[in-house]
């Protein structure tokens, strides 16, 4: 066995012991020493990401000696490690980004446990990605749910922060539990928890026709489950809330990759476990697909009525999760190429415009109403661009990575040819016109002059950290933007490799 | 036919009037009278923008003031209908289910007879279920004890309190400190310190030989720890913190949990290595049934044992007024 395959339970290995470490360190340390396990997490994902292209198939990597159904297991594939590639990067430039920030809202002796949380929630979010067994996944999920919590908890200054974790904490609790029941349910009925020999059990329960009523009940627990998880549509009550007033990195690393970890946990299931042509018959697709498409227009037209800038995001984020859910909903493997490319597309768009509304309280006496944020692209000329870049990617302007998944989406749609496509296309269109609605203004807002001149109108000195981060995401947007190409074709060998 | 000379003040025209928004002078036959004998066209319009006034307060009054409750009502309504659905899907489904505790299920399949019939071979633990934890899942149970970790981890972001050189807590730490709930003790409570002092040396003797025996005999690292963590909470209850602090404070938590857990990953991390690239890992399994044998498993349950301890008596210690 090659060394590079090693490296994803390394990494795994690394980032869980990484926040006990932190958890000792003082408040600098601990920093650094997160951002060099993030780093080292980054180069063992490209390496192994290399190596899966290279072979140009997926492995099995027995943890421990025993094989598969006794012990445990993980799966690399392409797509698993492409995943896991974004996921560490985008989790370094959230940190780096909303450095100072960090340093301010967290308590002078408790910022390492931030730093603890941030290992720990990367840890579950490559375990959830790696992850070949379904109990292995509901352990991760435990810890993504709680280290995702206190990441909103950290500011717990704002008695405001207090109420949405808890608001947060009970429904992601509500989603664990609906997805431990389904688990439940799965392993009496196959007596498998390893996920080929969960399909293959399903498989031949499907063709003989016995216990169709709890196998409907148990595809109906895992989307709901994981649906409330991901916010989607009726279940993102908690999600404004809690994106809206955690600390910048928290909301970034909230919006751009926690919820992402459970939708691919939920791809995974429904490829890898249940099998489409299942999930079709139970006509699972169809209600994900109703969701995706209410969570595209409501979400956006929340956001149109929002007046401060993080929760104005924080909607957006349900429209574009309902983006993903369309995606699954076509149930094609173009639908499901899209929905992956748009997973990519938001976790590197949306930490950038979280990070530029940190970048713009700074600028406005720490406010993100609308009405003092006035002029503030001015007065962090580097956040304006940034948040332009971001919301012309969002809105899906070509050349802006948020053109391509948009494109995928729409032809996947097309090739669908049925009533669905028609729903899909129209909604596509509305929501890119809604989705201009609120980010035009926004971005009028942030480049108008203000009447009084209340924060003065020179640029403020920006922090090193902060400028990397945008630029790198800035730069990362525009390559997936113009050179899609590579990237769309790495997701397909992925996803065929992915049965 | 016959007309009614009140025509006008039938329950229909009033109905009409009242629709239309017109002053009840116009349709209630005394009010009438009342207009023409005494109010000029000024008044009548002031009096009806009095009523118009009251009517909308009165509604403003009752949505305030009912309005909550009734949104509550509903609310409560339709959260025991949504309960109520979703018992009766679940409890249908479990009727759907195979029939418990039949030896065809299929839930006896392959893996749980190669853990019951070679565990004790290839684990060398007497224990079946350390065995499967411990050495088969092991990966899981790692997650688990990091889910403790972490859990204990969220509650000192969130309670504990700093104190400062003087003992009092930090200012800048963001938390009130509330009444000093540490102002009676020791308690003195003659009986309970007493039994403690009796008790308290039995207690963590007994959750270290669940520890110990955890490949064994039931138990291991979760339920000695659990034991352990009840006799400190006992001795605390008893002798009160300045006790307590002599051997177990905060720094003790947090380097007993550190080297617990990171000792429990590269333990970990050496047999995950090994076994994934079929190297021998070297580790004797000794004779089942000694208490030197089943490899790893000993150690493991020592690492987890100390973490389980270590946060149950953290959380005990943070949910009264924040410190240790």
């Amino acid at each position: 066995m090659a060394l590079v395959q090693n490296f994803p339970f390394l990494s795994i290995i690394l980032s869980l012991s990484g926040g006990v470490v932190c958890s000792v360190l003082k408040g600098k340390n601990a920093r650094n020493y997160c951002l060099f396990v993030l780093g080292v997490i980054l180069i063992f994902s490209l390496s192994t990401l290399g190596y899966v292209l290279r072979t140009g198939e997926a492995y099995n990597y027995m943890m421990g000696h025993f094989p598969a159904p006794w012990g445990n297991e993980i799966r690399v594939g392409v797509l698993e490690c492409l995943m896991a590639s974004v996921f560490s990067a985008v989790m370094m430039l959230s940190l780096l980004g909303g450095m100072h920030h960090i340093f301010e809202d967290c308590e002078k002796t408790k910022v390492n446990f931030y730093f603890t949380m941030v290992c720990l929630l990367t840890s579950s979010l490559l375990a959830l990605v790696y992850t070949n067994d379904l109990f292995t996944g509901y352990v991760f999920v435990e810890i993504n749910t709680i280290a995702s919590c206190a990441l909103v908890m950290v500011r717990y200054r704002s008695g405001k922060a207090l109420v949405a974790t808890t608001r947060y904490l009970i429904m992601s609790l509500l989603g664990s539990g609906l997805f431990l029941i389904g688990i439940t349910i799965l392993y009496d009925l196959t007596g498998h928890l390893l996920m080929q020999n969960i399909a293959q059990s399903v498989a031949m329960l499907f063709a003989t026709g016995t216990y169709a009523f709890p196998l409907a009940v148990i595809i109906c627990l895992f989307s709901m489950g994981l649906a409330i998880k991901s916010a989607c549509f009726p279940f993102h009550t908690w999600l404004p809330d809690a994106h809206g007033n955690a600390t910048v990195s928290s909301s970034a690393i909230l919006s751009g990759l926690v919820l992402k970890g459970y939708i691919f946990l939920l791809i995974k299931i429904f490829y890898r476990v249940i099998g489409m042509e299942f999930i079709f018959q139970d006509k699972a697709t169809n209600v994900l697909f109703v969701f995706g498409i209410l969570a595209m227009i409501l979400g956006s037209l929340k956001a149109m009525r929002e007046q401060d800038l993080k929760r104005m995001l924080a909607y957006s984020s349900v429209a574009q999760i309902g983006y993903v859910y369309l995606g699954i909903g076509l149930g094609t493997t173009a639908g499901l190429t899209a929905a992956c490319l748009q997973i990519i597309v938001h976790a590197i768009t949306k930490p950038m415009l979280f990070i530029t509304a940190g970048g713009f309280m700074d600028v406005s006496g720490g406010s993100k109403q609308f009405r003092d944020l006035q002029g503030a692209g001015y007065r962090d000329r580097l956040g304006g661009l940034a948040f332009v870049v971001g919301a012309l990617s969002m809105i899906g302007i070509p050349f802006f990575a948020g053109f391509v998944s948009k494109v995928l989406l729409t032809t996947a749609s097309i090739e669908y040819a049925s009533l669905k496509t028609i729903i899909a296309l129209a909604t596509l269109a509305i929501s890119t016109l809604l989705n201009a609605c609120y980010y035009i203004p926004a971005m009028l807002t942030l480049f108008t002059h203000p009447k009084e001149d209340r924060f003065g109108s020179k640029p403020i000195k920006l922090h090193r950290s902060y400028i990397v981060a945008l630029v790198v995401l800035i730069v990362f947007n525009f390559a997936v933007g113009i050179f899609s190409q590579p990237l769309t074709e790495a997701i397909q060998s992925g996803i065929a490799m992915f049965r | 036919m016959k007309i009614r000379e009140d025509y006008e003040y039938v329950g229909w025209r009033r109905l009409l009037h009242w629709v239309n928004g017109d002053p009840l002078e116009d349709y209630l036959p005394q009010e009438k009278l009342k207009r023409d004998s005494l109010r000029d066209q000024s008044e009548i319009e002031e009096q009806r923008r009095q009523n118009q006034a009251t009517l909308i307060r009165r509604v403003r009054d009752w949505l305030h003031e009912h309005g909550m409750e009734w949104y509550q009502r509903c609310y409560r309504f339709f959260a025991v209908l949504v309960a109520l659905a979703m018992i009766t899907v679940l409890l249908l489904t479990v009727s759907f289910l195979p029939e418990f505790g039949q030896p065809d299920n299929p839930v006896n399949n392959e893996v749980s007879q190669r853990y019951i019939e070679d565990g004790l071979q290839e684990t060398g633990a007497v224990n079946i279920v350390a065995g499967m934890i411990l050495d088969y899942r092991a990966f899981d149970t790692l997650g688990e004890s990091h889910v403790l970790f972490i859990a204990a981890a969220s509650v000192l972001i969130l309670l504990r309190m700093d104190y400062g050189k003087d003992g009092k807590v930090r200012k800048d730490s963001g938390l009130v400190d509330e009444g000093y709930d540490r102002k009676y003790e020791p308690r003195n409570d003659v009986i309970l310190q007493t039994v403690t002092k009796m008790l308290f040396p039995m207690i963590v003797l007994f959750g270290i030989y669940v520890i110990l025996n955890g490949h064994l005999s039931a138990g291991g690292g979760f339920s000695g720890g659990a034991i352990i963590g009840a006799a400190l909470i006992l001795y605390n209850n008893a002798f009160g913190f300045k006790s307590t602090r002599r051997f177990f404070t905060y720094t003790v938590f947090k380097w007993v949990s550190f080297v617990a857990l990171t000792s429990y990953a590269l333990l970990k991390t050496y047999s995950f290595y090994t076994g994934a690239n079929h190297l021998a890992s070297g580790i004797p399994l000794g004779e089942p049934g000694a208490i030197l044998s089943s490899g790893l498993i000993l150690p493991l349950n020592i690492c987890v044992g100390c973490v389980v301890a270590c946060t149950m008596y953290t959380f005990f210690t943070m949910f009264r007024k924040g410190g240790m």
